[in-house]
């Protein structure tokens, strides 16, 4: 038995990446970033609002959330419409008594099906930021690239044809890409994207697009259902964040300086009546953090294209 | 190991009851050794016929962003740690990371960590490989961080675990004294090699940080918690024993983490049973011990 001589070769063995989608930064060699009023951690809450078919696809592969019994699957595709009727208005409300202004990733599907729902959440002076054209519209290198540009443009018409503006973030199916899909981002004139959490700070791929790192270990999805922790312990291990990176944030010279808190939201989990008490106590918590800057995504773009 | 016969032929059984105490340099109860894995995960790997890599298609963008986020972040957030507590790491090291991110290999090396192979990269696996072809990668292990960092690798720590029968031979071979694969003892064991002179080190999957957060699904202080309990606990048996923390620091030195898991090295450090050490320094320091026994 051996392998294929090919498994011992290294041909992007190098410095650098063994890629060319963006460059490496570490985080000791940087220039402090400076968010407005001096705060040191730029709090982004980003809402996940979708709409799942009761028939699911599985090309290239099954969104996470989507349909799990055989057909049809009435528990999850009403239990995915409570989140989009009732928990994603009690979490509006949560925002509003905050003063938190948020970005809401939303389906294209939501802008044609519900617009009212848009025109909620513009009004709120919440952003909305493009999330594929519904929980089948999953992106992968699988996918064949003109289905891909097709899936991008049919997402952003639907959301434009509502709010009247182009959105100028993006966030993926599952944070999942295609090779082509930051070519893609850009050709459809969008200018974020939220689906590489692989830093605390922003960054810009080598095209331009820039990456505001949307951390999947902070998700309600992955602390609450994935590792099946209490919502009392997602508070928490958000307020230890906070207090680490604003810990960091007020170390001047390079390395330290302004961070990132992302907060990935999903109605149907964290809007629930017995999770929302412990939610709305953790934004009134991070509030009086003398550190928060909540912000929207295009706010934190805004902010680090004027200092880099 | 003896391949294809049921017991692999590791090592002799020895049970734990009757075993002749003994104490680590100072007296010390505990040796306790922090293993971070410094690795480097390829975006598009050519495929084994044995284990797949990336569960999405190429990229799997969260399973690569989440890897790229230690040697961009969270090395250098655990190293400071690790350094203002006064652990020295002993890293299992993806060799290609010394070409890739040569800043943290360097870095590694500067806080005085010793360096293991953990194989050319944590997507490239052992299973399938001829005997020519596992030369090569320990080989390229032995040079590649002798000539980034100077050090002679002695220890290894198969790459994503992937083992062949003729592993453990052929590391002894080339001189490597330690391996962190096996699992079956606190305290380190001799084990059977054609040649050479091979230990096991107590590494640890248990108290692995990638165990206490995905298979365990344990929040941060409670992962805070076990290590501080695994720790109590040896400290209270008769014997010198070993504990390791195997981390990634994709893991551990996340926000909501970090501040839990420097509370177990604050405690460990000040509780004064712990010998802080690295690997080799435990391999010396156990061969002196069963030298001394003998003579």
């Amino acid at each position: 038995m051996s392998l294929d001589p090919a498994y011992l070769e290294y041909p992007r063995r190098r410095l650098g990446y063994d890629h060319d989608l963006y460059p490496y930064s570490a985080m000791p060699t940087r220039r402090p970033l400076q968010w407005p009023d001096g705060k040191g951690v730029a709090t982004s809450i980003v809402v996940s609002l979708e709409w799942f078919p009761i028939t699911p696809s599985d090309t290239p592969f099954r969104a996470p959330g989507h349909m799990q019994t055989a057909y049809p699957d009435y528990r999850h595709y009403t239990a995915r419409d409570y989140g989009t009727r009732i928990g994603f208005y009690r979490l509006l409300d949560a925002f509003a008594k905050a003063g938190v202004r948020v970005s809401v990733a939303a389906n294209g599907a939501i802008a044609q099906r519900y617009p009212s729902v848009i025109r909620d959440i513009v009004d709120a002076g919440h952003e909305i930021i493009a999330h594929s054209t519904d929980m089948n519209g999953t992106i992968a290198s699988t996918l064949p690239v003109d289905a891909e540009r097709a899936l991008i443009r049919d997402s952003i018409a639907a959301l434009s044809d509502v709010t009247g503006s182009a959105p100028r973030g993006w966030h993926s199916i599952a944070r999942s890409q295609s090779f082509a899909t930051t070519d893609l981002l850009v050709e459809a004139g969008i200018e974020y994207c939220v689906d590489w959490a692989n830093d605390e700070v922003p960054w810009a791929f080598a095209n331009g697009l820039v990456n505001l790192p949307l951390n999947h270990e902070l998700s309600d999805r992955q602390i609450i259902n994935v590792q099946q922790q209490s919502v009392d312990s997602y508070a928490e291990q958000i307020l230890d964040a906070h207090d680490w990176l604003a810990g960091e944030a007020a170390v001047s010279g390079p390395g330290g300086g302004g961070r990132l808190l992302p907060l990935h939201l999903t109605p149907y989990i964290i809007g629930l009546p017995y999770r929302m008490g412990a939610f709305e106590r953790l934004l009134a918590d991070l509030k009086a953090r003398p550190a928060t800057w909540f912000a929207r995504g295009s706010d934190i773009l805004d902010s680090w294209r004027n200092q880099s | 190991m003896q391949e294809g016969a049921a017991d692999p032929g590791l090592y002799d059984f020895s049970p734990y009851r009757g075993r002749k105490a003994f104490a680590w340099p100072g007296g010390k109860k505990v040796a306790v050794w922090v293993s971070p894995n410094l690795e480097y995960y390829e975006i598009d790997p050519p495929t084994n016929p044995h284990r797949k890599s990336w569960a999405k298609p190429h990229p799997d963008v969260v399973g690569y962003a989440h890897r790229d986020h230690a040697n961009r972040v969270g090395h250098w957030r655990m190293a400071e740690v690790m350094s203002k507590h006064g652990f020295p790491g002993s890293v299992s090291l993806s060799v290609a990371l010394c070409q890739h991110h040569p800043d943290v290999v360097a870095d590694a090396n500067a806080r005085g960590w010793e360096f293991f192979s953990h194989g050319i990269y944590n997507t490239r696996y052992s299973y399938g490989m001829d005997e020519r072809q596992e030369r090569a990668i320990i080989e390229d292990s032995i040079r590649t961080v002798r000539e980034a960092t100077g050090q002679t690798i002695r220890g290894w720590l198969a790459p994503a675990l992937t083992h062949t029968p003729r592993t453990l031979d052929l590391i002894a071979e080339y001189g490597l004294d330690y391996t962190c694969d096996l699992y079956h003892d606190d305290q380190p064991q001799r084990v059977k090699t054609a040649s050479g002179d091979l230990i096991s080190m107590p590494y640890s999957l248990e108290v692995n940080d990638h165990y206490g957060f995905f298979i365990y699904n344990m929040s941060p202080r409670e992962y805070a918690r076990t290590l501080i309990r695994q720790f109590e606990r040896l400290a209270d048996e008769p014997s010198g024993t070993v504990m390791c923390i195997p981390l990634h620091s994709y893991l551990i030195g996340q926000p909501h983490r970090i501040g839990a898991f420097e509370e177990v090295l604050r405690h460990i450090a000040a509780d004064g049973r712990a010998w802080i050490t690295r690997s080799g320094d435990i391999a010396d320091a156990w061969r002196a011990v069963q030298t001394g026994e003998a003579a």
